[in-house]
């Protein structure tokens, strides 16, 4: 049986899923347990697998990301949560310099299958430091995969897939929609792939890739360039790191023209990295440069000004319309 | 006022810098025996050590991080360790590894830049070298945490050296360890010198013991040039943690002999006349002292000893020179547990560019 659920409710819903499946997940996190979560993804989860399992940590995110090294390199499935990306920068040592090499540097003997989950992006009128984009700061880093869901079912079976999965991932969770809207969700424990796009509508004359909540802006833009007759095939790129180059190439292949969609600041994004490696591979099919539409090159603004920076689904028709006229 | 806290650090010693007994022997089993024991692993730590030394200088290894004068700590950690507790090291733990089975050649294997120096199947869960300072304290508490969600009566053992002890994972990991009662235990190696800083400007507090009760944890002293206190000391803090009573700290007091690397010169910055004095108070003559005066160790053994150690570890070096490089494409095979689609590519073309004839043939 599917209920309609929101983003949120889908995290919550995959994580005890995968509790039940398998005790060796084991969550941490601040104000996870009894409080269930800043935002609620963890609610009622240490009420049905207890505090084994669902650990209220101190606060201190370069303890929870090291604890979560050691957790995962004794076999357990940590599944940590880091309240805002914000605050995810104390973690990076332990991400960076340790859960993405140790398979590596110890040649299989050890791994570090652990999630590091993190509400992320702007559009909820957060207060400082609540609202930024940085995920590029990770797709860079090899031996992590980094993971963004942009609907409730995707939630779901991404997030499924990233507590299976023997690497160590990030997985960050677009807050704006967390609730923006429902979608039937089956709780039937199937995980979504980790090494595809998902290509949410097919078009002919120009593919737009994105991710995360500017998936919503992109798939108003398409609806709205539908009806001028223009056909726009939307990817959802959903794993940041590694990418599934394949599906955009053959997408762009197909319609000769792109536009990437994404809130994180411009330049260095994984935007750029996209465009890079589809001109690599397939300049000649393309009959426009790719265009891209992205935050600016600033601080994420405060909330005041943030609806300035995010761009929004004028933007990405004004990019789709200025790519059609150039061919 | 009421006094709502009071802390002691306390000091534990048994041997004078000449190797006589201040006080009645610990009740450790076996302790003679394990003395002898832990006596041979400190000889043939130090022949390591001079043997690795000796091939970086002579272009054969990569920077190498010395553990003169840290024999004692070291080797104590690795007799009262059992197979199932979990060393989380920091650089300088050679000796307890080798003691926990590390094959010497595989040991130079990693300072020669080889990460199958950290494969061995013989290091069971513990983990690698650690290299960013402190980071390792936080892993020893997570490998703590599986252990007391799953029950089992084992414990995390981990070192840090003196400067380590000023970063922030170091003083984290303390406040988890005591805020759950975490089967862990923490050694600071205080050897005075983060590379060029002296423990004196490390750090304010009187000893880095107390750091232990700002986490609500136990903390002591222990002479780190005496292999006896320090088999009590950790004898007792390891079995505390395994039955569930909670974490220690454990500051061994200990003098680094050596620079901090192959790449450091310590002459720079340090006084001579300092170096000389802490040679007096040295930990492994002060043991063979010892033994000597319990007649449990005499010259004859020494000799024979000196000179097993020394082909061991030359034997040891030759099946190191030995091993040839791994292939390439292994720079991919370990990354993530299958190989991505997107780095098949890259994987290809360094295959290629490592065959002969390729720009990166050697």
């Amino acid at each position: 049986m599917s209920n309609a659920i929101t983003m949120v409710e889908a995290v919550n819903l995959a994580l005890g899923r995968a509790m039940s499946q398998d005790e060796k997940v084991v969550l941490l996190g601040e104000d996870i347990g009894t409080n269930g979560g800043v935002f609620r993804a963890t609610v009622d989860l240490k009420a049905k697998f207890g505090n084994k399992r669902v650990l209220d940590t101190p606060l201190a995110e370069t303890m929870i990301a090291g604890l979560a090294v050691g957790m995962a390199a004794q076999g357990l499935k940590a599944v940590a949560e880091i309240q805002f990306m914000g605050f995810i920068f104390p973690t990076m040592e332990h991400i960076v310099g340790h859960a993405a090499r140790l398979r590596n540097r110890t040649r299989g003997r050890l791994s570090c299958p652990l999630v590091l989950r993190a509400p992320y992006g702007g559009g909820i009128h957060a207060p400082e430091h609540h609202s930024e984009s940085t995920e590029a700061l990770f797709a860079h880093i090899p031996g992590l995969r980094v993971v963004i869901p942009s609907s409730p079912a995707r939630a779901y079976g991404l997030l499924l897939a990233a507590i299976d999965c023997p690497d160590p991932v990030l997985f960050l969770e677009p807050k704006r929609i967390y609730r923006a809207s429902k979608q039937p969700v089956e709780d039937n424990g199937v995980p979504l792939p980790l090494d595809t796009c998902f290509t949410l509508r097919e078009g002919d004359d120009i593919t737009l890739i994105s991710w995360g909540a500017m998936i919503s802006e992109t798939l108003q833009a398409a609806d709205r360039l539908a009806d001028e007759g223009v056909s726009c095939e939307v990817i959802d790129v959903a794993t940041l790191n590694p990418l599934d180059l394949d599906t955009m190439l053959a997408s762009v292949t197909k319609t000769g023209r792109c536009v990437i969609v994404h809130e994180a600041p411009k330049s260095g994004a994984v935007g750029a990295e996209i465009a890079a490696s589809l001109s690599e591979r397939g300049l000649l099919e393309l009959r426009a440069p790719i265009a891209r539409v992205a935050g600016y090159d600033t601080v994420m603004p405060y909330y005041r000004l943030e609806n300035h920076y995010m761009p929004n689904s004028a933007d990405v028709i004004d990019a789709v319309r200025q790519t059609l006229e150039f061919a | 006022m009421d006094t709502v806290f009071k802390g002691e650090i306390h000091l534990t010693r048994y041997l004078d810098q000449q190797g006589k007994l201040l006080a009645p022997l610990p009740d450790i089993p076996e302790l003679p025996s394990r003395l002898v024991s832990c006596y041979r692993n400190m000889v043939l730590a130090r022949a390591l050590d001079s043997k690795a030394i000796a091939l970086q200088r002579t272009g054969q290894l990569g920077t190498f991080a010395s553990m003169l004068g840290a024999e004692a700590i070291d080797v104590s950690i690795g007799q009262c360790m059992k197979p199932e507790d979990v060393l989380i090291p920091y650089y300088r733990n050679h000796a307890c590894q080798l003691m926990r089975g590390l094959p010497i050649d595989q040991l130079l294997l990693y300072w020669g830049g080889d990460e199958r120096g950290s494969a061995h199947p013989a290091m069971g869960q513990d983990f690698p070298n650690c290299v960013p300072i402190a980071t390792q304290a936080l892993h020893a508490c997570g490998v703590a945490t599986a252990i007391k969600i799953r029950g089992e009566k084992r414990c995390a053992v981990t070192v840090i050296g003196d400067g380590g002890t000023s970063k922030g994972d170091f003083m984290e990991a303390l406040n988890v360890a005591g805020a759950w009662q975490l089967p862990v235990v923490f050694v600071v190696n205080n050897n005075q010198w983060a590379i060029s800083v002296p423990r004196v400007i490390q750090c304010g507090a009187q000893t880095l013991a107390q750091k232990a009760f700002g986490a609500g944890i136990r903390g002591e002293q222990v002479d780190g040039n005496d292999a006896i206190a320090l088999h009590q000391v950790l004898e007792l803090a390891l079995e505390r943690a395994r039955e569930g009573k909670g974490p220690s700290l454990i500051e061994a007091i200990s003098y680094r002999l050596a620079d901090h690397t192959t790449a450091d010169d310590a002459t720079r910055y340090r006084d001579n006349e300092e170096l000389k004095a802490a040679w007096e108070r040295e930990p492994v003559k002060r043991l063979r002292s010892y033994l000597h005066s319990e007649g449990l160790w005499d010259e004859e053994q020494e000799k024979c000893w000196q000179e097993e150690v020394n082909r061991m570890v030359q034997e040891a070096a030759d099946a190191y020179l030995a091993i040839p490089p791994q292939p390439v494409e292994s720079i991919f095979d370990h990354l993530y547990a299958e190989l991505p689609e997107r780095l098949r590519e890259q994987r290809e073309w360094a295959t290629v560019k490592a065959m002969p004839g390729g720009s990166h043939h050697e």
